[in-house]
């Protein structure tokens, strides 16, 4: 697993106060990690913090799983 | 027992559970037999750095281990809810918890769930998150703003998160009426109850202004006591002639109010009757009381008559005493209101041993008075060394009393020139 992506899980592990082990790419921040509305703010908060990348909120809105937000960060810093 | 003056036609409301928690602890046994004991709950202030303040010194809630009365925030709220919340949300949590708990009130089904509400107020509010907040936008970077500053600053969210963790869908309600909050909200509630609103109510306070803004601003208001810095534990001594300001304290005081044929009926265990309650405004000014505290004097007048007593029926006035020059204002309203009465009057500050807890102070003291009824002990006024006014009342200078007490009398006022006070009985 990429820098990022274990950078990505450990974020998740932290806000959402969820088991390491439940925090699979395919997981939804929402449906499967017990995280509401407000808490998904605050996850993109933290990512853009922790990986100084700037998450415009029409891309925040599609960051809805473990994987949507490692490739949405991993193109920012390829780019 | 006969119902007496406000309830009597109507329905009637009794105090079913309590939860605390104060600088002398968690939990409502724990903060009485220390209370009783004399001890009290001040130290240097720990949660900052106060040094380059005038007052230094607070009663600040102990943390450790629950078991020995500690508070341990993982074992009330979830690590991850903590961030969501000021501190005064989690002390209110803690003793919403423990009153709930206390009462044995599981609602299974959507009716009782709607026949219950919660009223939890505050003084302040989320002061040390508005201020963290403030640094985070004055440093340019406003977009990092938390999205969960607002709910956790919000005063009623104490109420709202109770009703949340429990599913209490009846009345959900705030009441902000600075340091009269406590009295205020167990007062409101109780006549929610009695309007037929709901048939149990959480009501209390909660607050935590141990912080750099609350220390500082009421440091400028003069309102603290700064002479005593060395000796936390002389810092608060309400009535004596050395007193120059109240010690801030934290925690908050809840209660469960329910109407007493519902009470009954379930069997739970009751431990006093909200029998009267008075209110008044000052129309002086914004932190100073009334010339003869005349504000407070008619919240009492106004509670006995709510309760269709005289101030013979009163045996125990647990005092607004601060700690601050309006002590003897306090002082001298009752002595006027209770005329020849207040030779038999007991009447203590138990500030002295917990500091003010401003929006949480009439909901821990309503607490303690219920147990003074309960045990037939009046709690102390620590360091009553040299009353600045002598008074026939016995103001229960440093050490418990035995005395044989069954209705008591409970007083908050606050700045804005708001009084209240509720008068409670055993049942």
């Amino acid at each position: 697993m990429s820098e990022i992506a274990d950078k990505v899980k450990k974020i998740v592990v932290e806000h959402l106060g969820v088991d390491e082990s439940k925090v699979t790419p395919d997981a939804s921040f929402i449906d499967d990690l017990g995280a509401d509305s407000l808490d998904t703010v605050e996850l993109v908060m933290a990512f853009e913090e922790a990986f100084s990348v700037e998450i415009p909120e029409d891309a925040a809105e599609k960051i809805t799983t473990v994987k949507d937000a490692i490739d949405y960060i991993e193109k920012q810093k390829a780019a | 027992m006969q119902s007496t003056g406000l309830t009597s036609g109507q329905r009637r409301v009794v105090v079913t559970g309590m939860g605390m928690v104060s600088p002398l602890g968690l939990g409502v046994e724990r903060n009485w037999s220390r209370l009783v004991a004399g001890e009290n709950g001040f130290g240097r202030i720990s949660a900052f750095d106060a040094s380059d303040l005038p007052a230094q010194v607070a009663g600040e809630v102990p943390a450790g281990p629950t078991e020995s009365g500690g508070l341990t925030l993982s074992d009330w709220v979830p690590v991850k809810d903590q961030k969501k919340m000021d501190r005064f949300i989690h002390l209110g949590l803690v003793a919403a918890t423990e009153a709930v708990e206390d009462s044995g009130w599981k609602p299974e089904s959507e009716e009782d769930r709607c026949r219950t509400g919660v009223m939890i107020g505050a003084g302040i509010g989320g002061l040390q998150t508005i201020y963290e907040a403030s640094v985070t936008v004055k440093e340019g970077r406003a977009r990092r703003l938390s999205p969960f500053f607002i709910p956790s600053a919000l005063i009623n969210l104490v109420s709202g998160h109770v009703s949340i963790k429990y599913g209490f869908k009846g009345p959900n309600h705030s009441v902000v009426t600075a340091c009269a909050t406590g009295v205020h909200a167990i007062g409101d509630a109780a006549r929610m109850i009695m309007l037929g609103d709901a048939d149990v109510m959480v009501a209390g306070g909660a607050e935590a202004a141990v912080c750099p803004l609350g220390i500082a601003g009421f440091c400028s208001a003069k309102a603290l006591s700064t002479h005593f810095n060395d000796t936390p534990e002389k810092a608060s001594r309400p009535w004596d002639r050395d007193r120059d300001g109240f010690v801030m304290g934290e925690g908050s005081g809840i209660v469960v109010l329910e109407e007493y044929e519902h009470a009954k009926a379930r069997g739970a265990k009751i431990y006093a009757e909200v029998i009267g309650y008075g209110m008044s405004g000052d129309a002086h000014h914004i932190t100073a009381p009334a010339p003869g505290h005349e504000g407070a004097y008619r919240a009492m007048q106004n509670a006995l008559r709510s309760a269709g007593l005289t101030t013979a029926d009163i045996q125990y006035v647990n005092a607004h005493g601060t700690s601050t020059m309006a002590d003897d204002l306090e002082l001298e309203a009752v002595e006027r209101l209770f005329g020849d009465d207040a030779r038999k009057l007991a009447m203590s500050s138990t500030k002295s041993a917990t500091g003010h807890l401003l929006g949480a102070a009439g909901a821990i003291e309503a607490i303690y008075s219920i147990l003074a009824i309960r045990d037939n002990v009046a709690p102390p006024t620590l360091n009553l060394d040299n009353p600045s006014r002598e008074s026939v009342i016995d103001r229960i200078a440093h050490t418990a009393q035995e005395r044989k007490i069954d209705t008591i009398l409970s007083n908050s006022f606050g700045f804005g020139g708001t009084n209240a006070s509720v008068i409670l009985r055993g049942v």
